[in-house]
């Protein structure tokens, strides 16, 4: 790019000290070494967590500096915000000028630049300077752009141009970064993010935000149909599924399967298939053998609904499924707990783990308990996001990938044909040309350029 | 034959032409540069038919996906993507001896992949999260970013190697001059920018159809940032405070210090990302 002074402002000193590519070498540098802590300290843990791993000093040292969220940290989005100032500043610094090279009043060549370049291809053709410029001129236009002709001492010098334009590329670049950190600012302030477990045939409306741990009310309510888990042979997860229904008011709007990678929107909320679990269990059957009579008895069982135990053996109630059944100090996992009343006698709870069916035997009740058939029920876990400024990332994503592409691989080339009348009937043809960058593969093009017009 | 014992065999041929370049350059011979590239190209075709004949054993498995999706797998793809990159370098700019640093590289890694007794080279099923195209296009790109880093990384060792000034010993002057390779290193790293860049946005797209953020600070994301602003502050030293020649060579050897950091050390790291 043309080199020029940047425009006088020395009663400004902040604007210029906003202007410098120094500034943002320095910012980059500083983002780049501080965003290494963040990648050795675990964020967001727990103070106990902290303060095992580091000890109590280097806890509140690390605290106090903000290591354990620093990416949130105050001095973390201030140099973001440098970053971002150094760029807008920057630019509008730049505008006016660059804008008057890419869109100028008139092209203008100089024969003697062209005539110094070191990229030049030079050969001898049996034709006058006139027959050669028809057929230079249509060449020149068809392969690179418009030609504009020159009268020179010795002869016509065709000249001719492409891709001014990409020397915007640049800008629409650092107008992505502002795009994305204006996406991620807007999605800060007005966004959230949520989690929600809703047990099969559930439905709800109120979210836990994971970011402070309060709940939010979303204006439509969720209601879980059904989850499904596929197990591939290996025992991995295939593919976990959940069948939502959104209602609105009482109103059933419609119901969607959702599959992780594949999340359902709906009015700027996202639901994401992320975890599940389960929940509990549905058509029981409980199994006892008394004691007494070594009779074995089967009966349906349904939570919460009492039942009367044969042998005159009192009533069993079954409670609930544990997730994690603490006995004795032990996790003994999934379970169902139940309450057995004998005639007369107190209450007992009873415990039935799912891993260990004959565990009951130990208590030596009257009768032992034992869930001979269940099937599980769900729970699913969803992420619920809400996030208003991904589209501003998204737009700066595509324009980062656009405006990259433009500044790197291509560019803004100047060709000249220096046509110099020899003797009768011939000319020295010269082919010179200058790129804004890549200069190497500016020679071979004009190696190959200067191949071709001397076949012509 | 099975898409590993291809690509064992690939491996071999790789460091053959590693060794034809390399002896190019030390006894000065032309032609064992040509043989180099044209077993290079048979190195490379190797890798190819092994990459697709693994694509087409997963699905016989009834897993069915990409092979893009474990270490081994992303070495090997490493491989194919630094020897499709160099290739396209030799052939448009025709210098030959480029390759001294750069083949040996191509080598490596899938001589890592396959001789490492800690990756493993079973196919294995994907879990949901990784069903999806755009983690295709995020470990291709990725790929494709890394290997114009690596190419770059090549350049700048050729680069440091060779005196300034009138050559005094004959193996440096069959180097290309410094002008060619500064350039061609300035070249591979905005090869490099590019793909990372996209690689970077196709993760970040990924994420959030998969879990709802696009960037969440994890240490595989940070560090490929970081390996980001190093190569973002290379090109502004290079086009604004007109750095060139060795000092961009040095600072292209960092940025590819930061890829190897982000590919293999943040595996060290707690995080979400298994591999690559
Ligand atoms: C993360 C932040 C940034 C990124 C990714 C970025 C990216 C780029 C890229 C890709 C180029 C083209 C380099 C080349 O031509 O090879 C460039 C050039 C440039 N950048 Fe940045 N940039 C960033 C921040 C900034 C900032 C904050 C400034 C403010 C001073 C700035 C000023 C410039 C200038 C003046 C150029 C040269 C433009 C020209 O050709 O005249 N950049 N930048």
């Amino acid at each position: 790019m043309v080199k020029h002074e940047s425009r006088q402002r020395p009663e400004n000193q902040v604007w210029k000290f906003f202007t410098s590519v120094k500034l943002t070498v320095v910012v980059l540098l500083m983002l780049a070494s501080t965003s290494i802590i963040g990648t050795l300290i675990p964020q967001n843990g727990s103070q106990a967590f902290y303060i095992q791993k580091y000890g109590e000093v280097f806890y509140n040292l690390f605290n106090r500096l903000n290591f354990f969220d620093m990416y949130s940290a105050w001095w973390f989005l201030l140099l973001l915000g440098i970053l971002a100032l150094n760029i807008i500043i920057c630019s509008l610094d730049k505008l006016s000028l660059v804008w008057k090279i890419i869109f100028p009043a008139e092209v203008i060549f100089h024969i003697h630049h062209f005539r110094k370049m070191k990229n030049r291809q030079s050969c001898e053709i049996d034709l006058s300077v006139d027959g050669l410029r028809e057929k230079y001129r249509g060449f020149l236009e068809k392969n690179i752009g418009s030609v504009t002709e020159q009268k020179t001492d010795e002869g016509i010098a065709l000249f001719a141009e492409k891709g001014r334009w990409t020397r915007l590329g640049v800008y629409v670049v650092h107008l992505s970064i502002l795009l994305l950190l204006a996406g991620a600012l807007i999605g800060a302030l007005w966004g959230f993010k949520g989690f929600v477990t809703i047990p099969e045939g559930e439905t709800t409306n109120v979210i836990t935000n994971r970011e402070n741990e309060g709940t939010i009310d979303l204006d439509f309510s969720i209601r879980c149909n059904d989850f499904t888990v596929s197990f591939y042979d290996t025992g991995q997860p295939e593919e976990f599924k959940s069948s939502l229904t959104i209602i609105d008011n009482g109103k059933e709007l419609f119901t969607r399967d959702v599959i992780v990678n594949d999340p359902l929107r709906f009015r700027g909320i996202s639901l994401y298939q992320s975890s599940y679990g389960t929940a509990s269990a549905k058509n029981i059957v409980l199994s006892m053998t008394s004691l007494e009579s070594g009779m074995s008895y089967s009966i349906k069982a349904d939570f919460g609904k009492s039942l009367n135990l044969p042998e005159s053996g009192g009533t069993f109630v079954l409670e609930r499924f544990a997730r994690h059944y603490n006995f004795r100090g032990h996790d003994l996992g999934e379970g169902f707990a139940g309450r057995v009343t004998g005639e007369g006698q107190k209450e007992i709870e009873v415990f039935i783990p799912v891993k260990f069916p004959t565990f009951d035997k130990m208590r030596r009740g009257r009768f032992a308990f034992e869930i001979s058939e269940f099937e599980k029920t769900y729970y699913t876990g969803l992420q619920v996001t809400k996030d208003p400024g991904v589209w501003y990332v998204y737009t700066g994503f595509v324009f980062m990938i656009i405006g990259c592409w433009i500044t790197f691989f291509m560019s803004h080339q100047r060709f000249c044909v220096d046509l110099q009348q020899k003797n009768e009937g011939s000319s020295k043809v010269i082919i010179s040309g200058t790129s804004n960058r890549n200069s190497q593969g500016m020679k071979i093009k004009i190696q190959r350029l200067a191949k071709k017009m001397s076949k012509l | 034959m099975n898409s590993s014992m291809i690509l064992s065999i690939t491996t071999f041929v790789y460091a053959f032409a590693s060794v034809l370049y390399i002896g190019a350059w030390t006894f000065k011979k032309e032609f064992m540069a040509r043989m180099g590239f044209f077993v290079l190209v048979t190195g490379f075709t190797g890798n190819t038919v092994g990459i697709i004949l693994r694509w087409i054993e997963s699905y016989q498995m009834g897993y069915g996906h990409a092979p893009f999706s474990n270490m081994y797998e992303s070495l090997v793809f490493f491989s194919w993507t630094v020897a499709i990159l160099y290739l396209f370098v030799e052939l448009k700019y025709q210098e030959r001896i480029i390759g001294v640093f750069a083949t040996p590289l191509i080598f490596l890694a899938i001589a890592y992949a396959s001789l490492s007794p800690s990756i493993g080279d079973k196919i294995t099923p994907l879990i949901p999260a990784l069903k999806s195209n755009w983690l295709i296009a995020h470990v291709i790109t990725c790929f494709l970013g890394y290997a114009g880093f690596a190419v770059a990384f090549g350049f700048s060792i050729m680069y440091l190697v060779k005196p300034a000034g009138p050559s005094t010993s004959k193996l440096m002057s069959r180097l290309p001059s410094l002008e060619v390779m500064d350039e061609l290193n300035h070249q591979m790293v905005m090869f490099g920018f590019l793909f990372l860049t996209i690689g970077i946005i196709t993760g970040s797209v990924w994420a959030n159809s998969a879990w709802g953020t696009y960037w969440s600070w994890d240490p595989k994301e940070t560090w490929s940032l970081i390996t980001w602003f190093v190569y973002a502050i290379l090109l502004h030293l290079r086009m604004m405070r007109g750095w060139h020649g060795k000092r961009i060579a040095w600072v292209s050897i960092v940025g590819f210090m930061a890829v190897l950091f982000t590919y293999f050390g943040v595996n060290l790291l707690p995080g979400l990302h298994s591999y690559a």
